[in-house]
């Protein structure tokens, strides 16, 4: 009776405008969020197509999973993704955010152009860079020629086809990490380096003491969205190389639409999506961790 | 000589990131034989790709049914997003704390697990191939409310109740009072919106077959991997330009808003 009391009159003293303006969330958040979320634990464990009625399989569709040469593979391209793509946008945006840190003239103009790939829209971007990645009449390999050197085989050869998506991602998102990288530099106290002056410390030291370790909460930022970013790929592969070639560009997101769709796998296209979803977030709090943890 | 070397790497950076998209509104005016070519200029320049794109696909309704998307779920974003940051911000009622965590933690969940299922509610719904199947789902943004609610809590209380005392309405107080104080973050909040709406592709590429409700990507990623391009370069960069041109000279004229409402969200996120 007590316990039901105090309900009672903490909803009598709550203001009725905090129900009646959260209202509207809570309808989207149980529609949109709560019964998917509740509806892939469903899906799971079922065989369907959508059309004919769901077909209950247990733990069938994680069994092939664990036994599918695709899923792996979709995994280690992400991988592969992941390790160009995250070392490389962190040194061309520390180098540029550096450059642009310093005294320099049309700071805004340079940042500007170097953040104008980032609104632009990505089916554009990887359009223009497919002509670009082209083996005979791109301009790549024409500049490539021009310096005496041999043709790439961007987009045909297996082995180089996740390099090029990730080259064209980093093209198209370091601006942002540019961006980042510039407020965390200005948000470091002057006063640091002016003390490691006095103390006789070189522009290096200080490089590697001071503006390192103090750039490490823009480094998980940068480190986190990148991997965020590389498993949900999905537009880049499926435009410029169809997953291609030799399922070398297949992403998760990738693999996810084609079984929905291509094959209307739904249950096993949700129960991809759900191991993903657990992978990003282990993978996620694994780099905290560790960036959080590292000496400096 | 070392300032020399700063610029040098800042233009050559600046032509890399520049220079490509030159290369491809050059592109889409060239005749095809001279596409290939590395510089910008020629002498023939002709809509003919233009031409063909606008013939084989319907880009223009394309267009119109990406300006009603993106603008019917900035507006909606923006709109009850307010409300619920502002409730969460300045107005107690029983069961807040546990929505303000729930808001979290759904920031937190990765959308390929709700991705099926919110295309199969959509299916039961019957919404496929229509406007409600490409706004609903991204009606709301929890980002957007902890944006709100952030901002909103710096609001001084005193500047509430004293509207309170003079008999303003809690709606009066959100959108008279806490609106125009708050303009930064409704800009911020409905630039991102916008843009990410505009550029959202997947999720039309899902919910919509029907080629008259096609949104602007999904139109010209149906026209460039669906053939109907014929390998024709500059219909392809004349397709990738209409796409991508709004989005340019909106850049251009509001620069620095988008660049510092990215950046202020990126580090909170």
């Amino acid at each position: 009776m007590r316990g039901r009391w105090r309900v009672i009159e903490a909803v009598r003293k709550s203001d009725r405008f905090g129900f009646l303006f959260s209202l509207p969330y809570v309808i989207f958040f149980l529609a949109f969020v709560a019964y998917p979320l509740i509806f892939s634990f469903v899906l799971i464990f079922h065989r369907w197509n959508i059309v004919t009625p769901m077909e209950w399989i247990g733990l069938k569709n994680f069994e092939r999973l664990f036994h599918d040469p695709l899923f792996g593979k979709a995994i280690t391209n992400t991988l592969t993704f992941l390790l160009i793509h995250i070392p490389l946008q962190i040194i061309i945006a520390l180098l540029l955010a550096l450059l642009l840190n310093s005294k320099v003239k049309m700071r805004g103009l340079f940042r500007a152009i170097y953040f104008l790939p980032v609104v632009v829209s990505g089916v554009a971007v990887t359009i223009l860079w497919q002509q670009l990645y082209s083996y005979d009449y791109g301009v790549l390999n024409a500049l490539l020629k021009a310096i005496g050197l041999p043709s790439v085989p961007w987009l045909v050869d297996a082995s180089w086809a996740m390099p090029s998506v990730a080259i064209m991602a980093t093209w198209k998102n370091v601006g942002i990490y540019i961006v980042l990288f510039l407020v965390g530099l200005q948000n470091i106290p002057a006063e640091l380096y002016e003390a490691a002056s006095l103390d006789g410390a070189s522009r290096f030291r200080q490089f590697r003491h001071i503006t390192i370790p103090m750039l490490n909460p823009t480094v998980i930022v940068v480190v986190v969205l990148s991997t965020i970013g590389g498993f949900s790929l999905f537009i880049e592969p499926y435009v410029l190389t169809g997953g291609g070639p030799m399922q070398s560009t297949l992403s998760g997101m990738l693999y996810i639409y084609n079984q929905a769709f291509y094959f209307g796998h739904m249950g096993y296209a949700a129960t991809l999506g759900f191991v993903f979803a657990l992978i990003i977030l282990a993978v996620v709090l694994i780099q905290r961790r560790v960036i959080e943890t590292e000496p400096t | 000589m070392k300032i020399t070397l700063k610029y040098l790497v800042l233009v050559l950076g600046a032509a890399v990131f520049a220079y490509p998209f030159l290369w491809m509104i050059a592109g889409s005016l060239k005749p095809e034989l001279e596409i290939s070519n590395l510089g910008l200029l020629s002498e023939n320049y002709t809509l003919h790709s233009y031409e063909q794109v606008v013939t084989k696909v319907p880009i223009g309704r394309a267009f119109l049914n990406s300006i009603i998307v993106s603008l019917a779920t900035t507006a909606s974003v923006v709109f009850f997003g307010s409300m619920v940051g502002y409730a969460l911000a300045k107005l107690r009622f029983l069961g807040s704390k546990a929505l303000y965590l729930l808001i979290l933690f759904t920031m937190m969940i990765p959308f390929q697990i709700t991705l099926i299922p919110q295309y199969i509610l959509i299916v039961k719904l019957g919404w496929t191939d229509t406007y409600p199947a490409l706004i609903a789902p991204t009606m709301m943004s929890a980002f957007g409310i902890v944006l709100f609610r952030q901002f909103f809590v710096s609001v001084p209380n005193a500047l509430i109740d004293a509207a309170r005392i003079d008999g303003c309405s809690e709606w009066g107080i959100l959108f008279k009072l806490i609106w125009p104080l708050s303009r930064p973050v409704v800009i911020t909040v409905g630039l991102l919106t916008f843009m990410s709406s505009w550029n959202e592709v997947l999720w039309p590429l899902m919910v919509v077959r029907e080629r008259t409700l096609m949104t602007m990507p999904q139109i010209v990623t149906i026209f460039t991997i669906g053939g109907e391009a014929e390998t024709q370069l500059g219909s392809l960069l004349a397709a990738a330009t209409l796409l991508s041109l709004p989005v340019i000279i909106a850049y251009a004229f509001f620069q620095r808003y988008f660049i510092e409402s990215m950046a202020s969200t990126g580090l909170k996120g």
